[in-house]
Parts: C-alpha cells; structure tokens; sequence
C-alpha cells in the first residue's frame, strides 16, 4: 500500500479517494518504471537542487531542496475552487461550471485531455540525453526541473482521466506511458513531440516556442466549462512559466555570448564566428525558423469544425476568454485567415468560430514576437549588425492552408525546386547541427563555470549564487 | 422546405389508451359459432381517435387497429375453443379501403411512423398465431379491399376474394398517393404470396387493382368465388381449416380483466411493471419485478390464476408500457431497462411454461411473451439493461437485457451482494426476436460453438467476470466507476441524433439474417419513412396532402 498524502502532495482528498487511489495502485509503479526507463539519463542517482510544489498557497508551491528525482514527490494540484464559476463561453454560457464530466462530452473531453497530456511525457523522452552534453551545473539543473516538471503535469491529466473517465480513463493513462517519442511503431501523438532535440540550443529553443504553445493550450483549457480541468491547467500555468524562462534566457544568454566574442575578437563571417567557439548568429536564426514554424503547426488547421465544436460545447475557450470584450458566443463574428490562391498569399473572412485555432496561433505569434524582440535588443546592445526575424507565418508549414505551398521566410510563394535549393539557407542543414553539436562534446559541471558557447545567468536559481552546487553527483 | 408542413407539433393530446374491450368497440364486432370467430369490421365514420377526419369506407385509424389487436387477444385467451376466424365486413361491396388518407395527411411524421409499427405487429401477430397457437385466419373480402385493406388480407392465412366483377384487391399507395404499401404489403405480396416481380410491379402501380380470375391467377388471392356462394364458401373454408388445429375442444377460456395501472407525472405503475419517466434527461426507467415464490406448479393452477399468472400478468403490463411510451412519450429517447425478484422462481416459470406446451392456455401465454419482447426489438429508442445487485435478469427476465442495445452489469466489491444473470432454456429459442432467432443465438452470429456453451451454463448464476466473459455483458464497471460510467453512458446516449440513433440500433439489432418481419422493419419502413419526409409526398403539392382536395400533385422529377 502506498502512504499517498506522504508520497503524493495533493489537495484533491487523495487519502479518502478510493477512486484515485486504485487507479494509482496501478499507475504509479508503471510511471516510476517509465521514468527509470525514459526519465533523464543516468540521472536516477543525482541529487538535484529542485522545486517541489506541495500546495497551492503562495509559499506552498515553491519548496527548495535537493531530492533525487525518482524520490520526487509528484504532486495533484488544482487551483481552489471558485463555488459561483460559471461556463463562460458557447452554448452553456451562464450554466454553472461543471464538477462531473458531461455524458455528452465525455469522449471529446478525453481526447483533448490525453492530447495535451501526451506531450508532457514526450518532451521528457525528447530531452533524456542532454545532460551529458550540459554547459554548466545551474543548465543541467534547470533541465532537470523541467523534466520534473513535466512529469508533474503527466500526473496533472492523468489525475483527471483517473477520477473522471473511468475504465477508459485508467487505459488512456497507461497508454500515456506506453508510447514514445520518436518511435515509428509507437509514436506520440503530435509531430513536433516526435521530432529529436539534439543540442542545447535546441532543448532552449523548444522550450521557448514549443513549451510556450503548451502555455497557450493550457491558458485555453483553463477557460474550460469542465471546472477541474480549468482548475488543473490554472496551476500548470505557474510551473510553465519557468519553462519558457529557461528557453528564453538560455537562447538569450548564447545570443549574449555570440555577441561578445564577435566584439571582443571584431568579427563578423560566420566562418570566423564559429572558429571561436561560439554559435554564429546565422544558424540561430535558422533553428528559430524550424522551432517556430513546427511549433505553429501544433495549432492545428486555420479553419476547424473541432475547434468550433470546442468552442461551442464550452470545452475549450480562447487565450483570455473572460477578458475578451464580445458576446462570447461567436455565432456572428468573423476571422481573418489566410489562403494561397494562384501563387499569391490572400486573406479572408471565415466565420470566427471555425478560426479558433488560427486566432490562438496568432495570440501566440503576438507573444512569441516580444520574445525575440528582447533577444534582438541583446544584439542592438553589443553593437552587433543582425537582425534576428521571425519568418513568415506560412514558412514550413504542414498543418493547415500554408501546407502544401513552398513559401520563403519573407512570404513569397515559390516552386518546390526553388524553395527546396534555397532550403539550407533557411533551416539547420546536419552541418550546422553538426557544428552545434561539436561545441556540446561534453558535459561542463565544475562549480561555477559556463561552457564558452553560452554567457552565464545574470542571477542564480532561488537567489543561490552561480556557484552553488546545483546538482550533487555522488 | 415546405416539409416542416408535416413536422409542426401537435397540440399535446390525451395520451393514447391501448387497452379496451368489446363492450366497448366501436369499429369491430365479434361472433362465435363453433371453432369460427367472425370479426367484422363496421367501422364508425366519426370514431376516429382524433379530430379532424371521418373514416369513410371501412378506412381505419390507429383505434381501429387497438381494437382489433384487442379481438385478437380476446379470441386467443378468452375463446380457446376457436380454431378459425373469418375477417370480414359489415359494409356493403366494401371490405376494407385501407388507413385513412385523411388522417395520414394530418398526421405528424412520429405518429405516420407510430401508426405503422403498430398495425405492422398486429398483423405479424396474426401469423405468429398461426404458426404457433392453431389459430387460422381467412380473409373474406366482400368487395373493395384497398390498400391497407389489403395488407390485412394478406396476414391471414387464406384470402377470399368475392367475384362480382367489380370488386378488387388492391395497393394504389403508390398511383394515388406517392407512398408505399408500407404495413407489410409489398413484403407478403412477393415473400409470403410469391407473386412474380413483373405482376408485382404491374399491381403497386395500377389503382384499381386486379379483380376476378386474374386476381387468383397472379397469386393475389386463393379463391375467387361468385356472390351467391360467397358466404358458404367462406364459412366452408372456416370449417376445413378449423380441423387442422389443435386447439381444445372443451376448455374455458382465461378472462382477460382490465390491468391495474396508475399514470402519474412520475410515470406508469403496474404491479409488476413499473415506468419512472425522467423528462429533464429524456429517460424512461422500466422495472420489471419478479414474483418471490412460485405457486402455480401446475396446469389448474396457472389456469385458475388466469390473467394474474405472473408471466401474462407481467407480458401484458409490459406490453402496456412499451406502446404506451412509444406513442406518448417520444422526446423518451433512452429506456433504461432493470428487473427485481427472484430468479430462482423464474428459472422455475421458465421450465414449467416450456414443459407444458401442450397446454393451450401455457402455449398462448409464451406466445404473449414471444410477441410483447419482439416490440421491444423494433421499438425506436435506445435500450440500456442494468444489471444490479438484487436484479433478476433470469431466464425469460434476461431476454430483456438481449434485446438492450448495451447491458451494464454491476461488479460490485466481494463481500457484498453480488450481481448476477442466468440463462435458461427460453433464452435458446422459445422466444425469437424479430429474424426469427434467439436474441442469444443472433447476438453471436449462430455460433454453435459459443452457444453450445453457453447452453452448459444454463441455471448457473453468472456474476460479473463470468458474464463478461460469456459476451453476455458490455461492461461490468465496479463500485469505484459504477456510477460515474453509467451516468455518463447515459448521458452521452441522450445527447446523439435520435434519427441516426435509429437507423443504427435497427441496423444492430436485426443482424444478417432477413424474415418477412425485418424485411418490412427494415427495408420497407426505412423506405417508406423516407417518402414520408420527400417533398413528393408531403410537400405543399405533395401527393399525399393533395389527396381529395382536387388539386394537382406536382413532383420534383428528379430520382434520388
């Protein structure tokens, strides 16, 4: 038997829950078994300077201290309940929230549960080798709480397929371990979850745009008539936040090391740049290209009868929907969205209902833009000539009306031939992963030092100083 | 779409009353002489159920049909000594003109549809008693027997046409009114008559029908016979077919008395039947209850109990209930399906009805059984069975689960009363659905294997993982997810298209295997419910509403 308020900090009533608890019976040995298997490499006997969430009050959900991550204390947090939450959007509108799952909904709600919940596990898989090849002691463990972290946010879903979904639930749960990123036979079930992170400066970069379309996803479902989802990814948002600080900071602070190097030795090709040691400005362009235009694709289709009915049946609700100054129904309103017609990039209106998914992209672009745009100032401060840009919203696109079309980080619609032999211009080529790699041969873990690719942290984690011993190896 | 002409609601009218008898018919009356029955139609032009309408000409409404369906349970329980019966009609040079146009105008599409199931299950009834109660049927058609008319005719076993050189049988459905003979005529013209497809085709399309010799010669009746002659000839055909039967005798027959039944806003309540309609979820909740103890072990006895034997008793209060929902309760789109009582006095009743065969009154009672659970195959709702701690799904009761679309059985914690089902020698025959299989042996596609062993199991109480295993159950939730997967298979239920709902369950249930009753179930109905929602048929100009007015139908050409 397991000690579950010891074990799992929660405040869902785990100790009276017998629901939960049989459920858990099963599924917690199955995802210690997964986490030895797929958890971060070798890592099982580290212990690691980490985060523990052990309630939602404010000095609960921060708790500092070394743990071994299988020794983590995984925890079941949902935001308090608020007794007069209504559904705010769609049909249901004004109808109290709901505490059970509607019947109605049941399996539509599942999927977008098991949908979200699957991609939480699969960054874990996705990032397992990158500790051997970290830049310095504080990377290593950030990483590692990211990874912690998402392994939260499995439980988060899982906690919600077990207490509400039943038998069906348990198996989705099960299959949530089952599958693996990567894994032609056996794949997780989004691309951009399948696709390798190779580098540090991939692993960065996925957490800056792709954790950052979790954030969105998670801001939509927070909205959610069902109320413990909404419940659920409201405490998830605070975790996420330190994810994409993690990708923003880290691409940043390589950006910053770039920078100083090209000053300090007055060089500019990036030949010479990549000579010294340091990433060259080019190829981070070309990985915010890739991550960018995978991570729009995880939107789904511009125009989408599933988001629609999402929408509509109160499920899913947009970023902000209860900021949002409109009826909250959409049986009206219009969207613009996007289409080439004849070789040429058009707008037009589609009844905003079916453009959800293209207005939370958008939502998502906004944001993303005041993203590199704080890179771009770390560029203008060292005196540096590049622009950084975010390429065009139909580059590389293979979900939606852009797939299917050649288009240039500038927009222009092209030939498959024209676009694919300027390809290597654009996206990493494996000679630039394999120069990216070549930096990263090994792992940096002296106290206080920073590999020479990427400038330290302007502060330490929890106010630690840069030296601290972030991770004890034994 | 001016279809929505036929769709408006109509105003809430008093609920329809199924149950009746001849003192108080209005349409039909019924005489005895020997083993023949006589019923005779006379119908009243303005005893038409609803307003609106008089029924002209021997046309029939839906109370016409109660109360022949009510003769025909009069003469199989109440007269066991009849052998024959002669339909016939009190008005002149008219048998029958077939259901009333007037009243299929003004009818909704639910109750068009209602109308039709009804009628079609009281002339399966009419062969079912042929085959299995000794009880034959003949048509004496005086003169015009049109339409629906006719499809009455042709449920009996013989039909009688008289030769008067202007009197027909025919189905002008189609020429007059853009529609289908749908009660089954142009399924027994072809399965049960074999009238070849040209002849078939020839008479679907022509108004007036077939009369005299040639009637006879394309197999649209057995005899014609000059009017002279006409009633001997009929009372002589009685009487031959009446020496086949083996009905009894001397014996006297089993009063059918009025059933007990409160109606409530809750629902419907019978002794061993009881209805809790939920509006809010648009559920009805049926409960059918076992008796604790078996007292009639033998012939007098179930006799002496008459229509308060447990088995009648609970057929026809169940009967009851199923028409009563389907014509009243329409937005009741899930019937959720349970049982209370002893299962061991079930298995009891089970083995002493199918030991007793030979006893005409345990005959007409399994029959009673056979035909109110057949309802529940074509009935269009959903059915869920539940299977609970202190259910009885035994024997005959666990038929009811069979003809459920799904079944959830309880797994609840050891220790605690467990549920349960047992299967009994009724779940292996003696109770045919609609295709003429066991529910059981249709579910598992006649597999002999799997039949074979589930006939091993036969008294055995089955719990959960047992009839899990046995495919008997869809799923067996435990405490822990019992309540939740229920209220969530309900809901989710009650929320689907009701129309595709429909089209599925009937796609379900039916299985591979055609009969004459699928085929008009089925292809017939599936049919004719299209041609009653075409403009073509009851659209502004449709055929079906212009009918009598003088105006002219105008069709969109256009085959589909």
């Amino acid at each position: 038997m397991i000690n579950y308020t010891e074990k799992i900090p929660n405040n869902v009533d785990l100790g009276r829950d017998r629901v939960l608890q049989r459920a858990l019976e099963h599924w917690q040995p199955a995802y210690m078994g997964w986490w030895y298997d797929m958890g971060p490499n070798e890592s099982h006997n580290y212990e690691v300077y980490l985060r523990t969430a052990i309630s939602v009050e404010p000095d609960g959900w921060a708790q500092f201290g070394y743990v071994k991550m299988p020794d983590y204390r995984w925890g079941i947090f949902l935001q308090p309940r608020d007794e007069k939450r209504e559904v705010n959007f769609g049909i249901h509108k004004g109808q109290p929230a709901w505490q059970e799952v509607p019947g109605e909904y049941r399996s539509t709600l599942r999927r977008v549960i098991v949908t979200q919940g699957d991609t939480e596990p699969a960054s874990v898989e996705q990032q397992r080798m990158l500790g051997s090849s970290c830049p310095s002691m504080y990377d290593l463990r950030n990483i590692f709480q990211v990874n912690v972290e998402e392994g939260r946010h499995l439980w988060a879903m899982v906690y919600l397929l077990h207490r509400y979904f039943g038998r069906d639930g348990r198996e989705e749960a099960e299959s949530l371990l089952a599958r693996r990123s990567g894994d032609a036979d056996n794949p997780r079930i989004l691309g951009a979850f399948n696709e390798a992170t190779p580098d540090w400066l991939a692993f960065y970069m996925f957490t800056f745009f792709t954790d950052r379309d979790g954030k969105f996803q998670l801001c939509a479902l927070a909205e959610s008539g069902f109320d413990p989802l909404a419940r659920t990814c409201r405490f998830m948002l605070t975790e996420e936040a330190h994810h994409m600080f993690v990708g923003e900071t880290g691409v940043g602070r390589i950006i910053q090391r770039t920078c100083e190097v090209m000053k300090e030795h007055k060089v500019e090709d990036p030949e010479d740049v990549r000579a010294l040691g340091v990433i060259d400005l080019q190829t981070i362009q070309k990985y915010l290209n890739f991550h960018y235009s995978v991570t729009l694709d995880l939107y789904g289709s511009d125009v989408s009868s599933n988001a629609a009915n999402y929408f509509t049946s109160g499920l899913k609700g947009r970023f902000r929907e209860t900021k949002l100054d409109d009826d909250h129904v959409l049986s009206e309103a219009e969207y613009p969205v996007s289409e080439v017609v004849g070789g040429k990039i058009k707008t037009k209106n589609v009844p905003a209902l079916t453009a959800l998914n293209e207005r939370l992209r958008d939502d998502y672009i906004e944001e993303i833009a005041d993203g590199v745009a704080r890179w771009q100032r770390v560029i203008d401060n060292a005196g540096v000539p590049f622009k950084l840009t975010l390429p065009h919203k139909g580059f590389h696109r293979e979900i939606g009306n852009f797939a299917g079309h050649f288009i240039t980080p500038e927009g222009e619609v092209l030939t498959e031939e024209a676009w694919k032999n300027r390809q290597s211009q654009w996206l990493p080529a494996p000679a630039d992963y394999a120069f990216v790699q070549s930096l990263m041969c090994g792992r940096v873990v002296e106290l206080g030092k920073f590999a020479n690719w990427i400038a330290p942290p302007s502060r330490g984690i929890n106010n630690q100083p840069l030296n601290f011993e972030y991770v004890r190896f034994n | 779409m001016d279809v929505a002409v036929t769709q408006e609601s109509q105003p809430k009218l008093e609920a329809v009353e199924f149950q009746t008898d001849p003192s108080r018919y209005k349409h039909w009356r019924l005489a005895f002489d020997g083993p023949v029955a006589t019923l005779t139609m006379d119908v009243a032009e303005d005893g038409g159920l609803r307003p609106g309408y008089k029924l002209k000409l021997n046309s029939y409404d839906l109370g016409v049909d109660i109360e022949l369906h009510d003769a025909l349970q009069r003469i199989r329980f109440e007269h066991p000594a009849i052998r024959t019966v002669v339909i016939a009609s009190a008005k002149n040079r008219i048998f029958c003109s077939g259901a009333n146009i007037y009243m299929l105008g003004l009818s909704s599409h639910a109750w068009k549809v209602n109308f039709c199931k009804f009628t079609n299950e009281t002339r399966n009834g009419i062969e079912d008693s042929s085959s299995h109660s000794g009880l034959k049927f003949i048509a004496a058609c005086n003169g015009t027997t049109a339409g629906g008319g006719y499809e009455l005719a042709l449920a009996c076993d013989e039909i009688i046409l008289i030769d008067d050189r202007s009197s027909a049988v025919s189905l002008p459905e189609l020429p007059l009114l853009g529609v289908l003979p749908g009660t089954g005529g142009l399924t027994r013209i072809t399965d049960k008559r074999k009238v070849r497809r040209d002849h078939a085709d020839m008479f679907c399309t022509n108004p007036d029908g077939v009369r005299g010799q040639r009637a006879k010669d394309w197999r649209l009746v057995d005899e014609v016979v000059k009017p002279q002659r006409f009633a001997e000839q009929v009372k002589q055909r009685a009487l031959k077919l009446a020496e086949q039967s083996d009905r009894p005798l001397n014996a006297n027959g089993v009063a059918l008395t009025p059933l007990k039944r409160i109606v409530d806003s809750a629902g419907l309540h019978y002794q061993y039947v009881d209805v809790q309609c939920n509006r809010e979820a648009r559920t009805a909740t049926l409960v059918v209850r076992a008796p604790e103890s078996l007292t009639e072990d033998t012939v007098e006895k179930a006799l002496a109990a008459g229509a308060s034997w447990w088995p009648l008793q609970m057929a026809r209060e169940l009967d009851d209930a199923i028409l009563a929902l389907r014509a009243s309760e329409l937005d009741l789109g899930l019937w959720i399906v349970k049982t209370s009582g002893n299962a061991d006095t079930v298995l009891a009743i089970d083995e002493f009805i199918l030991n007793h065969q030979d006893n005409w009154f345990v005959r007409e009672v399994l029959g009673m059984m056979r035909r109110t659970f057949a309802r529940l195959d074509v009935t269009s709702r959903s059915i869920y069975a539940i299977i609970e701690p202190g259910s009885c799904f035994a024997g005959t009761l666990l038929e009811l689960a069979l003809a459920a679309d799904r079944v959830y059985m309880h797994d609840a914690q050891e220790g605690a009363t467990t549920s349960f089902l047992a299967l009994s020698k009724m779940n292996f025959g003696p109770l045919p659905t609609v295709n003429h299989l066991a529910r059981l042996a249709a579910r598992f596609y006649q597999d002999e294997a799997q039949l074979k062993l589930l006939h091993d199991q036969i008294g055995k109480k089955l719990a959960p993982r047992e009839a899990v295993d046995a495919g008997l159950v869809t799923a067996a939730p435990d405490d822990l997810d019992w309540e939740d997967e229920i209220r969530q298979a309900i809901e989710s239920r009650a929320s689907q298209s009701p129309d595709a709902l429909t089209g599925l369950e009937a796609n379900l249930r039916f299985g591979p295997a055609e009969t004459v009753e699928t085929r008009i179930f089925g292809r017939l109905s599936a049919w004719q419910n299209w041609i009653f929602i075409r403009p073509n048929a009851v659209g502004t100009n449709g055929a079906l509403k212009v009918y009598g007015t003088g105006a002219p139908v105008k069709f969109n050409w256009e085959r589909v």
